[in-house]
């Protein structure tokens, strides 16, 4: 069993008090980055860490980081996104739910990383209590002296801040966010500037997923080349994976990157198989953004190796037989699951979620959605599909954030791998409402490439 | 100091920190993207509508990559040595193409009833970059007509959300109470609770609209804006902010309607206030300056005669020729 990082006491009863949490050898992250480390030793650490976003776009942590503007007399601002909204991604918020004092020991750090005398913690609106948590957790921080003005005697004064959300997904896009945190309507701004130049009231600001800013914990503690020694490549660290869907065990698991996706999946000390004895036949990866895969492409590459649950591994093949880690929102389906039927249910979603501020996106995804609509429904046609994927292909990288993008992918995937199931249920659209099409062959092996001598 | 900048093969020297946008409108012709968001005098506009995608095959000469996905161009500055393809691109053509038939989904194509057609900026993109037909066959949303203020109508129905009437809102009235509710494709513009507008300058946000969502109700249904005449004309106005400078539209002896003067993008010189839009309607509360030269393609001037004097060519004998049969056919009644 591969050592747990983040989440090594997550059983111990208390956990969520600062007093447990303390006796478990929490804090030591502050007080060693404080009372031992300069800002910029904090930030190199974790630049050697090789720790990659965790909410999705896997940009290198570190790197962000060092991206920040620090102009003299102007203020920086660290913002944590916990806006976690992606269908099929929990673990932000059974992270700040059973041990919020880990993010809040991560805040601490990473403010005293970027000089940042202020920071916040944006949560979703819909998760009040996690607010409440939080609150709870940062007034017993207070208490104890490791926020507020001089903390632990080092002269760093840090105020943190939890600010609930709207509850809207496109407020989990930083720049969204950022608007929102203003107290305006959340759209997303037009990049660049970057927020690490103008973000927060126009200062320079990082935001940052809870869980990276959780990981920061672990990479003080042990030093950033011992953490860049748990994962895979440029994979580095541990993740943690909410697995949902037809699972026998759905949950959080924080695994080492680099697992073989099938000893996740069938292993018992994780996902243990697929539910109800049933086959798989499909998997979202990395929440629902990402290109669904089939069974046979999701457990082998298409060079027929094994694959593995990190991030080059995932997306090995690229759009056309690979996915993306994304934020760790791990789906199965098994062979009852109908893919257009799920395709629709996400594109209503997207439909649902766009902001209305750039026309690609704010028409397209409602269109995707009614085309959807009527193939589920069994009113489509054959040339719905082209269709599909040409309006994907017109709203992908046209628009101002990556949520076209998110809209997009999965529907041009779904059509790429699952046409067969599409096209039933046009030429079958009575029997495409009573019943599923069911396993097909998506689960077969791949055929193997014919070697010519 | 000035950067170099390549659009579409035709360089141009310009100031530091002009989008591209701005510096293909310098170049002039047909490189120009075409912007339905974006209004130069309005901070902050542009970015939203993508009409104005370019793609940048040459960063700058520092940083010669060039850029991952398509650009707005009114939203990025130039860099020294970059170079900019907008019609040259085929992607750019087919992303525009994508998006004019985006912006047209939920737009109901009602310029027969509409009082913006000949004006409306829409109607000029679907011309000219748009699909014959389009390929949505389901229901467009609609929303009821609200009257915002006793002079403008809102008709959200026909509004593509370019926010340009909230950033005039923003920038150029004292007070803003309209703005953008809900998400998505229902997002609509509206006051909250049908609170109406009312401040001296809430008229331009009729002008900042590039299609007929928001009209000018003394104006609704008198006329089709290419039977009226535009003539510049200019009064006292004793508005501290307005400059009292206007084009009057004619229809006979009658002043129709009363606008700013518009370019030939579309975007106005000046905003103009309340009183001089609305309330001034007789030839004789101004002082006529002469006819307002409308661009010959835009349909405002099919029924006017307007000469545009021909390049003058000495040394070619075969131009000089060409230019002779262009000019007789040009000027024939």
């Amino acid at each position: 069993m591969a050592r747990k990082l983040l989440l090594e006491h997550i059983n111990v009863p208390g956990i969520n008090t600062f007093d447990v949490y303390r006796s478990k050898g929490g804090y030591a992250a502050v007080e060693k980055a404080l009372k031992t480390m300069s800002p910029d030793d904090v930030v190199e650490e974790v630049k050697k860490s090789g720790l990659r976003g965790r909410g999705g776009a896997g940009f290198p942590t570190g790197m962000k980081w060092s991206f920040l503007a620090k102009p003299e007399g102007v203020a920086r601002y660290l913002v944590c996104n916990a806006d976690e909204s992606e269908p099929g991604t929990f673990k932000d918020r059974y992270l700040m739910t059973y041990i919020p004092h880990l993010l809040i020991e991560g805040m601490i750090a990473a403010s005293f990383a970027l000089g940042a005398k202020i920071s916040y913690i944006y949560v979703r609106g819909e998760m009040m209590p996690q607010i409440r948590i939080l609150e709870k957790a940062i007034a017993e921080a207070k208490n104890a002296g490791f926020l507020g003005k001089n903390i632990l005697g080092t002269g760093y004064d840090l105020e943190l801040y939890v600010q609930p959300g709207g509850g809207a997904y496109i407020c989990g896009e930083e720049t969204a966010l950022l608007e929102s945190l203003e107290g305006k309507r959340g759209n997303p701004r037009i990049k660049p500037p970057f927020p690490a130049i103008a973000g927060l009231y126009g200062c320079p600001t990082v935001v940052n997923n809870v869980e990276s800013i959780a990981a920061v914990v672990p990479i003080i503690n042990e030093g950033g080349d011992e953490y860049a020694k748990v994962g895979i490549g440029r994979s580095t660290g541990t993740k943690l994976i909410s697995a949902g869907g037809n699972v026998k065990k759905p949950g959080v698991y924080e695994i080492d990157l680099g697992l073989p996706v099938e000893e996740f999946l069938y292993s018992d000390e994780y996902c243990g198989g697929i539910a109800n004895g049933k086959r798989l036949k499909a998997v979202v990866a990395g929440g629902s953004s990402v290109p669904i895969l089939p069974a046979n492409l999701f457990l082998k590459t298409i060079k027929n190796e094994p694959r593995l649950m990190s991030y080059e591994s995932l997306s090995d093949g690229g759009f056309v037989s690979g996915t993306m880690m994304g934020s760790g929102g791990f789906i199965a389906f098994d062979e009852d699951q109908c893919i257009v039927r799920n395709t629709w249910n996400f594109s209503r979603f997207y439909h649902h979620e766009s902001c209305g501020q750039c026309s690609p996106c704010r028409e397209g995804t409602g269109w995707m959605e009614k085309v959807l609509h009527r193939l589920e429904h069994g009113h489509g046609k054959m040339s719905d599909m082209d269709l599909l994927v040409d309006v994907s292909k017109k709203i992908e990288g046209n628009t101002i954030c990556p949520l076209g993008d998110a809209a997009a992918w999965p529907v041009a995937s779904a059509i790429r791998h699952f046409r067969d199931e599409f096209e039933w249920h046009v030429s079958h659209g009575a029997e495409a409402v009573t019943r599923n099409f069911g396993l097909a062959h998506y689960a077969d092996p791949l055929p193997q490439p014919e070697t010519v001598a | 100091m000035s950067v170099k900048v390549t659009i579409d093969g035709i360089t141009i020297e310009v100031e530091p920190g002009t989008s591209i946008l701005n510096a293909a409108r310098q170049i002039g012709g047909d490189i120009v993207p075409p912007a339905m968001c974006y209004y130069s005098k309005l901070k902050d506009s542009g970015g939203k509508c993508r009409t104005c995608l370019v793609k940048v095959s040459k960063g700058s000469e520092k940083d010669p990559r060039p850029m991952p996905k398509l650009v707005a161009s009114c939203r990025t500055t130039v860099m020294d040595g970059m170079e900019v393809q907008n019609i040259t691109s085929p992607e750019v053509v087919e992303a525009r193409k994508g998006i004019v038939e985006m912006l047209l989904l939920n737009h109901p194509l009602d310029c027969p009833i509409c009082d913006q057609a000949g004006e409306c900026h829409l109607q000029d993109l679907a011309f000219e970059h748009g699909a014959v037909k389009t390929r949505y066959e389901f229901d467009r949303r609609t929303f009821e007509k609200i009257d915002i203020g006793d002079k403008i109508q809102l008709h959200m129905t026909r509004c593509i959300l370019c926010y340009r009437c909230v950033f005039v809102a923003d920038q150029i009235t004292d007070h803003r109470i309209h703005g953008i509710l809900n998400r998505g494709d229902h997002s609509e513009i509206s006051t909250y609770i049908q609170h109406a507008v009312d401040n001296d300058f809430s008229g331009n946000v009729i002008d900042v609209c590039p299609v007929g969502a928001l009209t000018d109700k003394t104006f609704r249904f008198k006329n089709r804006v290419w039977f009226t005449k535009p003539v510049e004309a200019h009064r006292d106005c004793d508005h501290p902010k307005c400059n009292g400078k206007v084009t009057l539209w004619y229809k006979g002896e009658e002043v129709l309607r009363v606008t700013a003067r518009k370019d030939q993008y579309g975007e106005v010189e000046d905003f103009i206030c309340n009183t001089c839009r609305f309330d001034k309607k007789n030839t004789s509360d101004w002082v006529i300056e002469g006819p307002r030269q409308v661009s010959h393609k835009s349909v405002i001037s099919a029924n006017h005669y307007d000469f545009i004097p021909l390049p003058v060519i000495k040394t070619d004998p075969y131009l000089i020729e060409a230019n002779k049969e262009q000019f007789e056919r040009d000027t024939r009644l």
